[in-house]
């Protein structure tokens, strides 16, 4: 029985050369391939070094940087829920002078792309981190993050509104240097996802990310009360997967020419590869760290392995590709032989 | 460092209310020590349950017939653990481990009390073992609600110099809690160190009472964990460091042992507002009478920064 276990390796095995081009980008930002991991979910980097070469990924997205230390909120702040689970950490961190310190050129040393992800209470907070990453070297991208839920105010989560969304988008893009893309971090929780991002686009930003949390409550049925302490938190993982795949698929729809760093849920290579042909260009790993620490690595394995099996010679071709039309039936371009001859039934679709 | 392994079910027995499982995980088992945990993936493949499971250490075996095998001991609590516990041997399971701080060690023999409540207890085994191998005297205090949450009663006995047990109902030992009996378990083995794993409660009192008593105290704490390898902040509770600064701090990998002292028990569940980042309460400056809003639009006490 011994013969089937297996100790993970550290350094994911050596693959067979393939035949698929993995090279992607992010604005003037050029990845070798397009798995990143999601902010947030990650740290900086350091403690999943443990389980994989974090250079190995597209990026490593930080966790969103405060210009001051922050305690966050109080416990609990967790809630599992069906397929995912709630979180009101509330943006616990070092601040921003520790993080470059510290962290950023640990990241840099590992030869890892750091993409540095920002959060501020207030536009002027926003202006001043953009300021101070100004001078810093071995930043590949900022990602502002304009949606986190938890916070105090539900005024400051600026991406729920167009006006502040792009005052912070042209605060951050005045700021930072221009060879360094800024992307937005989009909140699903909007009205019109589209007219959000189309805001931020006019505002300067070179690409979204799609998407952050959505907002949520568990209530403990024993106490009677909420189970977070922050009362309501951000909800992940795969039972938010078909949202966030929405809001990339009609912002793509809306603006094609728009870099999209897609996530939400994505546990599998076919997850990931639901995102890009939605029309991201890369996808970010979140949730599914928690669940399997491992799983950036494996999912960038997985979804190599799907795009060649679907015969297609690098990742670029598949941005976006659902948009086009429908293939007759049976001219499917791989080997999709279990949906015919067969009634579909909901356990045919990708989980 | 912790490794991710396919691991396999050795065997899952009962013990009184709790459940055992041994698991064959190659390269946890070797470099683990007491007080460590692991965390484990339930509901297979296709689960709908995305959190790991942590569990602190049992038994470590290094060498067995499969290779190295790591135990731990779970009570049904959930879906998760119910899962876990409908487990057959030869099935697999994915174990991430060894995690987190695991207890200091006295460099002299000394004279070690160890508490545990509930299952709890379970740590404090291969804690025991390290203890004996460098020639500490064990004193052991258990306790729980009933007498089949007691975990490990009879091994207690075997390894330790006194062994004192309590239960709430009184089935067993002392009617009580550990706390009543740990001052005079501390004053008649003239301890030197006290350990203690249970819940926060306990480890509370524990606490106390050493300090009180001018004991070093290392305790390891339960904290709700999501990922278990410190990236997701979920874990924390406020910590003193060695600056008097208090931190919230993750208990996965800044824990799950703490000196008790250290340990701001009355704070847990709560921002202390003298924490490194702790929201700041707005200043609010006197004011010419003449100058002052109505009650109604004044802005609130405290707002995040």
């Amino acid at each position: 029985m011994s013969s089937t276990l297996t100790v993970r390796s550290a350094v994911p095995a050596v693959k067979a050369a393939s035949s698929v081009d993995m090279t992607t980008s992010l604005g003037r930002f050029e990845l070798p391939n397009p798995v990143l991991t999601a902010s947030g979910c990650a740290g900086a980097g350091q403690e999943l070094a443990q389980f994989f070469d974090v250079a190995a990924l597209g990026a490593i997205v930080t966790k969103s940087i405060m210009m001051n230390a922050r305690s966050g909120r109080a416990t609990p702040r967790m809630a599992e829920t069906p397929s995912g689970m709630l979180n009101s950490i509330g943006l616990q961190g070092p601040g921003l002078e520790v993080f470059l310190e510290r962290d950023l050129p640990w990241l840099v040393e590992r030869g890892a792309r750091a993409v540095v992800s920002i959060a501020g209470g207030s536009v002027d907070e926003f202006t001043k981190l953009a300021m101070r990453l100004r001078e810093v070297r071995g930043i590949s991208m900022i990602e502002a993050n304009i949606s986190c839920p938890n916070v105090e105010d539900r005024g400051q989560v600026f991406a729920c509104d167009p006006r502040s969304a792009a005052e912070v988008v042209q605060a951050v893009r005045r700021a930072v240097r221009s060879e360094v893309p800024v992307f937005a971090k989009l909140s699903p929780d909007v009205t019109d996802i589209v007219a959000i991002a189309r805001s931020c686009v006019a505002a300067g930003a070179d690409g979204l990310s799609m998407t952050n949390t959505l907002l949520g409550i568990v209530i403990d049925t024993d106490t009677m009360r909420p189970v977070l302490a922050g009362v309501t938190g951000g909800l992940s993982g795969p039972a938010i997967r078909p949202v966030a795949l929405r809001c990339v698929w009609q912002v793509h729809a809306a603006m094609p020419e728009v870099p999209i760093l897609g996530m939400g849920g994505i546990r599998t290579g076919l997850d990931a590869l639901q995102f890009i042909l939605a029309g991201a260009s890369a996808v970010s790993i979140g949730t599914e760290i928690f669940h399997d620490p491992m799983s950036p690595v494996r999912i960038l394995a997985e979804l190599e392995d799907a795009l060649a099996a679907r015969g297609f010679a690098g990742v670029a071709d598949a941005v976006g590709l659902a948009h086009g039309e429908r293939p007759p039936a049976g001219e499917f371009p791989i080997d999709a032989a279990h949906h015919h001859g067969q009634l579909l039934t909901p356990d045919d679709n990708p989980v | 460092m912790p490794v991710q392994v396919n691991g396999e079910v050795l065997s899952l027995r009962r013990v009184g209310a709790y459940h055992a499982m041994t698991v064959v995980a190659p390269g946890v088992a070797e470099i683990a020590k007491p007080g460590q945990f692991v965390t484990v993936a339930v509901g297979g493949p296709d689960t709908s349950m995305m959190m790991r499971r942590p569990f602190s250490i049992y038994q470590i075996r290094e060498r067995g017939v499969y290779g190295g095998t790591v135990e731990f001991i779970f009570s049904i609590e959930g879906r998760g653990t119910a899962w876990l516990a409908a487990r057959q041997a030869h099935e697999p399971i994915d174990i991430v481990g060894p995690l987190g701080k695991a207890f200091s060690l006295p460099r002299e023999p000394a004279t070690c009390v160890l508490v545990g409540g509930g299952y709890g207890t379970a740590p404090l085994f291969p804690l025991a073992d390290a203890l004996r191998a460098r020639g500490c005297r064990i004193d052991f205090v258990m306790g729980a609600s009933k007498e089949e949450r007691l975990f490990g009663a009879l091994d207690a006995k075997r390894i330790s110099a006194t062994l004192s047990v309590t239960t709430e109902d009184g089935s067993v030992g002392h009617r009580g809690r550990v706390s009543d009996v740990l001052p005079d378990v501390l004053s008649s083995s003239k301890a030197d160190v006290v350990y203690a794993c249970g819940p926060m409660g306990m480890l509370r009192a524990v606490s106390r009472i050493a300090d009180a008593a001018g004991i070093a105290c290392q305790i390891a704490v339960e904290e709700l964990m999501a990922c278990g390898v410190g990236v997701c902040m979920t874990c924390v509770l406020p910590v003193v460091g060695d600056d008097g600064v208090t931190r919230m701090v993750r208990s996965c990998v800044d824990g799950p042992v703490f000196h008790g002292d250290r340990v701001r028990f009355d704070d847990i569940g709560t921002i202390p507002a003298d924490a490194l980042g702790a929201p700041q309460p707005i200043v609010v400056k006197p004011q010419p009478r003449s100058s002052l809003k109505p009650t109604g639009q004044q802005a609130s006490a405290e707002v995040t920064r």
